[in-house]
């Protein structure tokens, strides 16, 4: 599967792949802005999508609403520091398969990519 | 501000470094600050609007940040340009924790990165600002919350 890690946090987006590095995912790109995402959706065509939501240009929920309409089989993990329930509540209605806060494990990286990938389902 | 209010920004700083490192962060005794912001190497700066308005910032040293990003790279390996990211991301995750308490309508800006001490940042937070000392392992940084 293709994964895309979109963050504006370079030490995230660091993390994040190092920490996916175990999981069956080929990391095809990062992005640091929902703008960049989204013309590496159409480019790369992720299977999966690490999306964080506070991010200059297009945040997350705004880019996540838009890469349902281009591609609503994509697997998306919203990762945030926004830890309220509302924010949680919105991104799974928006077509979030997953939803994880900052600060993070690895093994909690995994346990989520794994379950938003249907990994365990293989 | 209440302090009870101020007691959730403790409490999230508080988990965010026991998640991270496993050791708790020892927060000092809060206070007001008055006269000039003491900064030191970075600081990152969070605007919030919405129900509340006002502003976050935490100033660290660039030792401390760069041994935070190595925990979370799980390498020393930290470039110049990580450290700088570090104290945004660390600015960016306690404002958006805690959401948790103040709910959604807490909106929180990107974070601004300032390096060094160019400015006093006392003038992009309505008084009264609330200080925080936090003191884990060797280091000490300092988290500033003023909301109206």
């Amino acid at each position: 599967m293709k994964l895309l890690v979109v963050d504006d946090s370079t030490i995230m987006r660091r993390a994040i792949q190092k920490y996916s590095s175990s999981l069956p995912l080929r990391i095809i790109g990062t992005a640091s802005n929902g703008a960049e995402a989204l013309e590496m959706l159409v480019v790369h065509e992720p299977d999966v999508i690490t999306l964080d939501i506070t991010m200059p240009k297009i945040d997350g929920l705004s880019a996540l609403k838009r890469i349902m309409e281009i591609a609503p089989r994509t697997r998306v993990l919203v990762i945030t520091a926004l830890s309220d329930t509302a924010t949680g509540i919105q991104a799974l209605r928006s077509g979030a398969r997953g939803f994880l806060n900052k600060p993070f494990t690895e093994a909690q990286l995994v346990e989520e990519l794994r379950h938003v990938c249907g990994i365990d389902d293989l | 501000m209440t302090e009870q209010e101020l007691r959730i920004f403790i409490d999230v700083v508080i988990d965010y470094f026991v998640l991270l490192s496993d050791e708790s962060a020892r927060m000092g005794v809060p206070y007001i600050q008055e006269g000039k912001s003491q900064l030191l190497d970075f600081t990152g700066v969070i605007g919030i609007s919405g129900a509340r308005k006002g502003g976050i910032f935490v100033t660290a040293s660039s030792s401390m940040l760069k041994e935070l990003a190595s925990l979370i790279l799980e390498s020393d390996d930290v470039a110049p340009d990580e450290i700088l990211d570090m104290v945004g991301e660390l600015t960016n995750t306690i404002a958006g924790n805690v959401r948790r308490e103040f709910g959604s309508s807490f909106m929180i800006s990107v974070p601004i990165i300032v390096e060094g001490r160019p400015q006093d940042l006392r003038l992009q937070i309505k008084p009264p600002v609330f200080v925080v000392p936090i003191n884990w392992r060797s280091y000490q940084a300092f988290l500033s919350v003023g909301l109206e």
